[in-house]
Formats: C-alpha cells, structure tokens, sequence
C-alpha cells in the first residue's frame, strides 16, 4: 500500500532533519527540535491507540514515566549499561500495560478514559511515594549519559540525530502497521466495535495489542528523555502531561501520522511562544485549547484544509 | 477508638465536600451527558471569591456565602454558554479537551486575580472544638453536614415537586421527547450548568475555613469529587452523596492506619475497583457503556 509520495514525503522529512542538524548550532533551538521529536513520539503512541483503534487514554504519560525511571533506576542504582536498560524499560512499560489494558480496555468512552486516568495518577502517585527507589517527590538525580559502546550522545547535535532517527523510524513502523491488515482491523474498531466484531476482527485482542504497542513507543520516549535531562521528577509525569499528550494528538489531527508531527511541534512551542506572556501564559493557553476544539473538533491540520477548500471552492466560481 | 474517632470525624467532614463535588458532576451528567473536567476550578474559585467577599471586602457571612453561589455559578453559565453550546460534533474526546482548555483557563484566571498565595478565613462560627470522647470535631464540619443535608433535600424537592425540575429529569431520560413534548432543552443544559457549578461554589465556600485556598486546589478536589461520583453511581443522586462519604472516610482511615503517602492514592484505586468490578457504581443504573 506505500505508494510514491509516501516516499517523498519520508525523503522530504529524512533531509528536512540533516538539514535542520547540520545548519543549526544554537543549543538551545537543537534542545527544542529534541522536544519536539520527543513528544511526537508521545504523540504518534497515542495517536495508534486514540486515532486509529479510537479509544481513550488519559494517562498516557504514565507510560512515558515508567519508561524514564526504569531506566533511571536501572542504569544509576544498579550501574546497568542503558543498551541493556532499554529493552527493559520498554518491556516493564509494555508488561504493565498488557496487565493494566486487559480490564481497562473492556469500558469505552468516558468510561475508559476515567479508567485510564486513575492508572496514570495511580502510578503519578507511586512515583512520587516510594522515595527510596524513585527519589520521591524532589526527583532522581545523576542519570548517566547515553553511551553505546565507543559512540557517545552526549552533545546536543549528536542527541538531536538520535531523537529524530527514532521518531523517523517510529512513524514508518506506525504507517506500515495501519497500511496493513491489522491497521484496518483497527480503524474497523474506531468505525464501530460491533460492526468490526462482526466481520470476525478479534476487538479484544487487538485493542490490547495496540494498547501495549502504544505504551512501548511512551516508554521509549522516556528512556530518551532520561537520558537527555540526566534528572528526573514526579512532576514530568502527571496528569497535565496526559492531557498535554491527548491536545497533541487532537490539535494536530486524528488518525494521522503527520498530524501527530504537527500537534506536537506546535504544542512543544506555543509554551515558549507563551512565555512572552508570563502571567497570563495560562489564561491564553487555555482559550486556544477551547478554541481550536470549538471551532476546529477535527485538528488543526484538518481544519485548515477545510478552511482552504472552501476558499478554493469559492475563488473557482 | 480515640483515633478512629477522629479519623471519622475527618473523613467525614472531608466526604461531605466529596459528595457536594460529586454531586455537581452527576448532576450535569445526568441531564448533559458531560462531564466537566473545570468543576473542580469552579470550587476553586468558589473558595477564593468567599475569602475576597468576607475577608476583602468586609461582607458578613450570609451575603458572602449568598454572592459567592451567584458569581460561580453565573460563570458556569457563561462558560455553557461561550463553550459548549457552540459545539458542534458534541463528541466526548472533544469536550473532554474543551473542559479541560477551560480548566487550565480558570486556573490561570485564579493565579492573575488572586496571585500564587494561599488563603485562610476564619471559620463561619468562632467556636473552639467540641469534644467528643477524646476526638475534636470542628464546628465548621457540624455546618459542612448542615449544608450537605440542606442541598440534598433541597435538590429532592427541586427535582419531585417543581415543574422545572421535573423537565431537567426529563432531559436526562430521553433529551429527544423531552425536546418532543415542549421542554426547552437548551435552558435546561444551561439551568444545570447553573447548578452544578452552584454546588461547586458551594463545597469551595464550605472549606475555605478549614483548608488554605489557592489557584491551584481545584484539579485534585475535581478528579476525587468525580471519583466520588463513579463510587456511588454517575447520574445518581444519593450515589453521589454516598460515594462522597465513603470515599472520605476510607481515605480517612487509610492514611491513619496504612501511610499518609495513600490519601490521594485511595480516591484512583477505589475509582478503578469500581470501574473494573461494577462500572455502574454502588446505586447507579445498569446502563452502562461496556462491552
């Protein structure tokens, strides 16, 4: 199903990054270029699970911060290499969220998002309580870089090249899943549940899988956000981070990979845009929030097509 | 039995607001089939208005309690008015991010108006603690129960004996023949939107006393007054009242006998037990979306 401007569009991207690395050396613009590859990987996570299959997560972020202490703990405490930390850190999230999802994912609508809520505070809750592994509330400190074998991410052009390498490859690995049978499976269980169940699509099985895929590609993204930060804290992790993940995936568009890029590019900046504002930063976030989803409840990216064609649609007569 | 006491006490007085909080989310649920992730800052700024009513500008206590109800839940109405109402496609992952746009909103609105300090007032009585068999009950907690009795029979007579209420129970059996026999459903979502952050403000007013209010109180009050609401039943009356107390004096208990690092935790643990094992809540309707 990959046709040609699939492609281009990947090439456009590939050399959008090297560009983009080679051209910029400002630390603190590569810093946000690496936010934003992070959070699109939150984003693209969420996006197969609430864009695609259409079921609710509010706490998503959960995942993201189980991937970040695992390995915190792991590689700190136990002194483990983070090459070994990985597969442990996206495993222990996909573990938790194959145990988790099998009774979550059985509620739908509101339901299933208070479900998914009151996990994600749950685990906020024992990240900031049980001080003697996690740090407690003040954080856990001293996170070694990232060094695989003599190559070492330490500077921020190297990290920037990592982040985006990943996103890279996540979003080809989500485009090749939803192209395939599985991915139509899938967008069946978003059109309507029963219908999908009906032509033989096993929902529950495959709501579950999607679930535990979707908590790896979090977890993932933590253990690259440990390693950036070298410190880590509760905070990161609550439940305004869940939300933040859920408006990324919405803003920028349902059940679309580069909506998911776009969603999370433009929350990973508005903050900073924000900041012109100081006090009222809050205020006005909060009514771009209402406004983009009162007048635009389909994304933005959706929305301004719209916008566009109908513009079209009027200058051709 | 000393200590139980007092955790009773405490859990009591703590489940009333709960089951205020909840009830304000049941009860739009049950008429809009929303739920409004902004409560919770609707008793924020609840608590906030009633401390700059009595404190600032020097109302005695009756016409502060009076205007703060009115100032909150005019915004409530507002807010229906300006946000939800121009929905188009009122699909529940958009009006979540709608409440949700609100409640950061609100919260920042707090933090501009009211700064990033807490605040205290006195209580509504200045009376010391009664004593109870070693435990000290605080008189504001004797007026919380007041209050919490006062609205719930309130609300039974508003809902059984007036043409209005009847309507809005309408609304929440079938919105379509409700709009079919001639209830204006529109005024009645926005009549419950009065309500129900009415109530908020109300549970914020109550407290304010006996915690110190900041912007930043109303999202953890929110998400437990909800989990409150799940508790007993989302959509029902005295579930919500119920779900309330229990959660608050299981809370209660649990950080007196287990470790203070569960109090918040109580709230989510008991909301996903309910979920998982009887998604209906203890009283609710059957009438559940699970597959």
């Amino acid at each position: 199903m990959q046709d040609k401007s699939t492609y281009i569009l990947y090439t456009i991207f590939t050399l959008g990054i090297c560009l983009l690395g080679w051209s910029i050396d400002n630390s603190y613009y590569l810093q946000l270029l690496i936010f934003i590859g992070l959070n699109t990987l939150l984003a693209l996570s969420l996006n197969m699970l609430m864009g695609y299959a259409g079921q609710i997560s509010l706490g998503h972020a959960a995942f993201y911060g189980i991937g970040a202490y695992v390995t915190a703990v792991l590689t700190t405490t136990y002194q483990v290499p983070p090459l070994l930390a990985l597969p442990a850190a996206v495993g222990a999230a996909m573990l938790i969220a194959w145990i988790v999802g099998m009774p979550t994912l059985r509620l739908s609508g509101y339901y299933l998002g208070m479900g998914t809520l009151g996990f994600g505070m749950i685990v906020h809750i024992v990240f900031r309580e049980w001080s003697s592994v996690t740090g407690g509330a003040s954080g856990f400190v001293g996170i070694p870089p990232l060094e695989i074998g003599s190559l070492s991410f330490t500077s921020d052009k190297a990290y920037f090249f990592l982040v985006w390498i990943v996103v890279l490859l996540v979003i080809i690995m989500c485009r090749r899943i939803i192209d395939s049978r599985v991915g139509r499976a899938l967008r069946s269980i978003h059109d309507g549940e029963k219908a999908a169940a009906a032509v033989g699509v096993d929902t529950r099985t495959l709501k579950l899988q999607v679930f535990v895929l979707s908590a790896g590609i979090a977890a993932l993204a933590g253990f690259l956000y440990a390693h950036l930060i070298y410190f880590i804290s509760p905070g990161t992790f609550g439940f305004m981070a869940s939300i933040r993940i859920v408006t990324m995936v919405v803003i920028g568009g349902m059940a679309s990979v580069w909506g998911a890029l776009f969603g999370a590019s433009l929350l990973t900046l508005l903050p900073e845009w924000l900041h012109a504002f100081s006090e009222f930063e809050m205020v006005v976030y909060g009514l771009i929030l209402m406004t983009v989803m009162i007048f635009m409840p389909r994304g933005l990216t959706r929305g301004l097509l719209d916008i566009y064609q109908r513009y079209r649609k009027h200058h051709d007569r | 039995m000393q200590e139980i006491l007092q955790y009773l006490f405490s859990g009591i007085t703590n489940g009333a607001i709960y089951a205020v909080i909840a009830l304000g989310f049941s009860m739009l649920y049950s008429s809009t089939d929303l739920i409004n992730f902004a409560h919770g800052e609707f008793v924020m700024l609840g608590a906030l208005c009633m401390v700059s009513l009595s404190l600032g500008m020097g109302f005695s206590l009756l016409p502060a309690f009076f205007f703060t109800v009115l100032i909150v839940a005019a915004a409530g109405m507002i807010f229906e008015r300006l946000a939800i109402r121009s929905v188009r496609h009122p699909e529940p992952i958009v009006l979540i991010i709608i409440t949700v746009g609100a409640s950061i909103f609100l919260r920042g609105l707090g933090m501009l108006v009211w700064g990033k300090d807490a605040y205290s007032m006195p209580q509504f009585w200045d009376l010391p603690p009664i004593d109870i068999a070693g435990a000290r009950l605080l008189p504001q907690s004797i007026w919380i129960l007041l209050i919490v009795t006062a609205l719930t029979v309130g609300l039974q007579i508003f809902y059984r004996k007036t043409l209005t209420g009847k309507a809005m129970i309408a609304c929440a059996v079938n919105k379509k023949a409700a709009w079919i026999v001639g209830i204006p459903f529109k005024w009645m979502v926005l009549l419950a939107f009065g309500l129900a952050t009415g109530l908020g403000a109300v549970a914020g007013a109550s407290i304010a006393p006996i915690t110190m209010s900041s912007y930043d109180m109303g999202t953890m009050l929110g998400l437990k007054g909800f989990c409150a609401a799940m508790l007993g039943g989302l959509g029902s009356l005295w579930g919500a009242i119920l779900g309330g107390f229990l959660l608050g004096i299981l809370e209660a208990m649990g950080v007196g006998f287990v470790s203070s690092g569960l109090k918040d935790a109580t709230a989510f643990l008991l909301l996903l037990l309910v979920l998982y094992v009887r998604p209906q809540g203890i009283i609710g309707a059957a009438d559940v979306k699970r597959f």
